[in-house]
């Protein structure tokens, strides 16, 4: 023993060190990368987070839905432009009743694979996906349907639950179609390790916590609604640090990043070979009030309290001072390009001695000190907690996670707080004011009349009745001054100038319509 | 020898326990658990889908000795988040932290090393200020900050290294030097004062009597006597560097276990955290541990203490 240890004393401990290093470094290197750009028809783009699972139906993130519009096609495409519905892998639809919907399949489609895309694949997806066996992560994506049954080869009917207005607006986005037969061979699992769809990239690598790359489909069928894709490899990169992915794009790393902050984009828009646009997406923020009084006795409880904060606050400053570009005021509460969002509710301008009057009103005369809770856009938060001081209302910012935050005001242990909501990128109103006010859990506004309303909307399916229906709840969520709404959030892109993009506001990039100059 | 290993281990094994706990504890008093994994635009129905499968309906004490138990096996569980087994999520992603750490030691040695040599040679002169000035600089400075620092200067403006992720060696240099350059001072001033005290002592002086040159009594006779204590340490700086590589790695993209911390952190993936923190503490505990026992078998004394 000791003679060993002497030996072993002999040999130099820093060579010996380094050995030892360097030998589980190079067992760690992969491949070196592919550089990026036009010349290689390579377009890189960074995402901060790594995606849970490239399987669709086991993520819930952004960048999942992301992906998924690359590798899967879906029954009904929602153009991201004009926002109206078209054919995709379903050639047409009609309702059989409010609950019964038929659809035309389309011929001649094959999956990445080569297995033939028809009635059967729907059939299993939606059959499959809507079981607990599924063990789907974003339940609400495909709970609203029941089951589908196969009327022909290429004839589907599916059935819902209850009747379900935004079904197309699910069709289109968060109900992929999947390969029967691959899916069932290869399992869940197997379909996250190689994921095959029919869409326009097939997947080629995928190294974990670091980049998945795609490569062309170049048997996408003729006639997508998406185009055919022009650039031939894509490769997603997570780079969580957006300092990081700055200095990729100057120096050519990668091609494509987004969400910049205005500091930064304000530098890269005076940047050769770049790009700097900003777009507007569904988030939107607002204010919300305690107005039930859930949290005890506060002077938000009082109306005129409500509205006096809601015309204390600057929004136009804030919009114009604080973002990039690309943000608008939010009149009500819901994204304007949503339907169902009527934009002609009681406006609350910015108007200090109508605050002031109010709030003396109110009984409030020299203010109050209250809590503001929030989690996100510091920055903003304090912008607010500053006009409120302008009409004597001392506001402390209680900054915490959104988890802590959505679970003090669900709670009744919030008096107010600013919040912000992206509605799953669903262009329907029931995905944004339904979810606050129609008495599920979020709603801790209690108000009869709203939540009646929003029942009636999100389960008619006329139209024109549905708009009624939500345009008065809007109107009394306005009146009432329960919510105030804030902003639309831009995002600020940043690309190399020989892209082709154009951002869209379902906060999806569409890299499979973007293209080289 | 062998009390004082079973000593040891049993706090060990305590420490481990009790930093379980406290990540247990964190993690919960964040918020609604379930609704943090089920993410910012679930509805009721997911959040209550998540509550059930993961079992957050169950009280406390009874979900952490459910997974305490299971981690005795090795069975880490599954994160909540990417709904894979803990531990081969840690498995995949450990050769990119240890590689890094291990370079970053390998850098922080290097520096450290002769730095601590040439400050013992004139103590308390302007060279051995100056020496300890740049061990020191490096330990004052946000680790994030002087990455980003070295990325400008050598990815963006001189362009020699790649700026982000692990595609290659080269990948590896930046990350290393930043990571390494935090544990450089304590290594430094440990071989400073080890190389002090033995230069002091009487046999360096009968080898200089003897006329031997003086590389050869600084690095023959001298470093490696005064070294022993900095092995014990830099074994400990290790463990360090596992643990310290979570900004760095969210830093250069690198997909190690200290990015996997970082992001389960922010999305409350509390199996992930809990799996990483044991795993992160007993490396350090037996690290630690076998320092101890280093020591103490080079000075008896130390196995009475």
């Amino acid at each position: 023993m000791l003679r060993d240890f002497r030996l072993s004393r002999r040999l130099p401990p820093l060579a010996s060190a380094a050995a030892l290093a360097l030998g589980v470094g190079v067992a760690a290197l992969g491949p070196a990368p592919a550089m990026a750009g036009k010349a290689d028809d390579t377009l890189t783009f960074a995402l901060e987070q790594e995606v849970e699972a490239v399987n669709f139906y086991q993520s819930t993130s952004r960048d999942g839905v992301i992906l998924s519009r690359l590798i899967w096609d879906n029954l009904v495409y929602r153009d991201p432009v004009s926002g109206e519905y078209k054919p995709s892998l379903a050639t047409s639809w009609k309702w059989v009743d409010k609950t019964t919907l038929d659809l035309e399949l389309r011929k001649g489609v094959t999956f990445q694979n080569g297995e033939p895309f028809d009635a059967d694949d729907v059939v299993f997806t939606v059959n499959y996906f809507t079981s607990p066996e599924a063990k789907v992560k974003n339940t609400s994506s495909v709970s609203w349907m029941d089951h589908a049954e196969k009327l022909g080869d290429y004839q589907v009917r599916l059935f819902l639950k209850k009747p379900f207005p935004a079904a197309l607006e699910y069709l289109a986005g968060p109900v992929p179609i999947y390969p029967n037969e691959y899916t069932k061979k290869v399992g869940q699992e197997g379909m996250e390790a190689h994921p095959i769809g029919s869409g326009p990239y097939k997947v080629t690598e995928i190294v974990k916590g670091q980049s998945i790359s795609f490569v062309r489909n170049d048997h996408y069928w003729k006639g997508s609604p998406n185009g055919q894709p022009q650039i031939g490899k894509l490769v997603m990169r997570t780079i969580p640090d957006k300092n990081t992915q700055l200095a990729e794009l100057m120096t050519g790393g990668v091609d494509w990043i987004w969400k910049v902050d205005k500091d930064q984009a304000d530098a890269l828009r005076s940047a050769p070979n770049l790009t700097v646009k900003d777009a507007e997406t569904m988030r939107f923020g607002y204010l919300t009030f305690d107005a039930a009084g859930k949290a005890g006795a506060s002077p938000v409880n009082k109306l005129a309290v409500r509205q006096a904060i809601s015309h204390a606050i600057n929004r136009k400053a804030i919009v114009d001072n604080l973002f990039a570009g690309g943000a608008h005021i939010v009149r009500s509460a819901c994204f304007p390009e949503q339907f169902g969002c009527d934009q002609t509710t009681k406006s609350y301008d910015y108007d200090v001695a109508k605050a002031k009057s109010l709030l003396k009103e109110a009984g409030y005369p020299d203010g109050f000190s209250i809590t503001l809770d929030g989690y996100r856009d510091r920055e903003l938060a304090e912008a607010m907690v500053g006009d409120l001081a302008k009409i004597g209302i001392k506001a402390s910012l209680n900054y915490g996670k959104y988890a802590a935050i959505r679970d003090a005001i669900r709670s009744g242990k919030s008096q107010m707080a600013f919040m912000t909501w992206g509605s799953n990128s669903i262009g329907d109103i029931s995905a944004s004011t339904s979810v606050f006010f129609e008495g599920l859990p979020d709603d801790t506004y209690n108000d009869a009349e709203v939540k009646a309303d929003l029942i009636k909307g999100d389960t008619e399916t006329d139209p024109a009745a549905r708009k009624e229906a939500y345009s008065k709840a809007l109107h009394r969520i306005a009146d009432q001054a329960y919510w105030l709404p804030l902003w639309s959030y831009p995002y600020t892109y940043a690309f190399t100038s020989d892209l082709n993009f154009t951002p869209t506001s379902d906060e999806i990039p569409h890299f499979a319509r973007a293209s080289w100059k | 020898m062998l009390s004082f290993l079973v000593k040891r281990m049993g706090m060990a094994l305590l420490v481990a326990i009790t930093v379980s706990i406290v990540a247990f504890g964190l993690l919960r008093a964040s918020g609604d658990i379930a609704l943090a994994v089920a993410g910012e635009g679930a509805t009721q129905a997911d959040i209550e889908t998540v509550r059930h499968q993961f079992g957050f309906d169950r009280p406390l004490p009874v979900q952490y000795l459910d997974w305490a138990g299971k981690a005795l096996s090795g069975d880490l569980g599954r994160s909540v988040y990417f709904r894979v087994p803990v531990s081969e999520l840690i498995a995949e992603r450990l050769p990119v932290t240890l590689a890094l750490g291990g370079l970053a030691l390998v850098f922080a040695v290097l520096l450290s090393i002769p730095l601590g040599v040439i400050a013992a040679l004139r103590p308390n002169s302007l060279l051995d200020r100056v020496c300890l000035w740049i061990a020191v600089f490096g330990q004052a400075m946000p680790s994030f900050w002087f990455a980003l620092m070295l990325m400008l200067v050598l990815g963006v403006s001189w362009r020699l290294l790649p700026i982000s992720g692990t595609g290659s060696f080269k990948h590896y240099i930046m990350p290393a030097i930043a990571l390494g350059y935090y544990a450089a001072p304590a290594i430094m001033r440990l071989t400073r004062a080890g190389m002090v005290e033995v230069l002091d002592s009487d046999y360096i002086r009968t080898a200089r009597a003897k006329g031997l040159r003086t590389g050869k009594v600084l690095f023959k006779h001298a470093l490696r006597n005064a070294v022993i204590p900095v092995v014990a340490l830099a074994a400990v700086q290790f463990g360090f560097m596992l643990s310290g590589s979570i900004v760095i790695e969210a830093v250069f993209a690198m997909p190690g276990v200290g990015q996997l911390a970082w992001i389960s952190l922010q999305r409350s993936d509390f199996t992930v955290v809990q799996g990483i923190v044991l795993m992160l503490s007993v490396i350090y505990i037996l690290l630690a541990l076998l320092a101890d026992l280093f020591n103490a078998w080079l000075d008896p004394r130390i196995r009475v203490a």
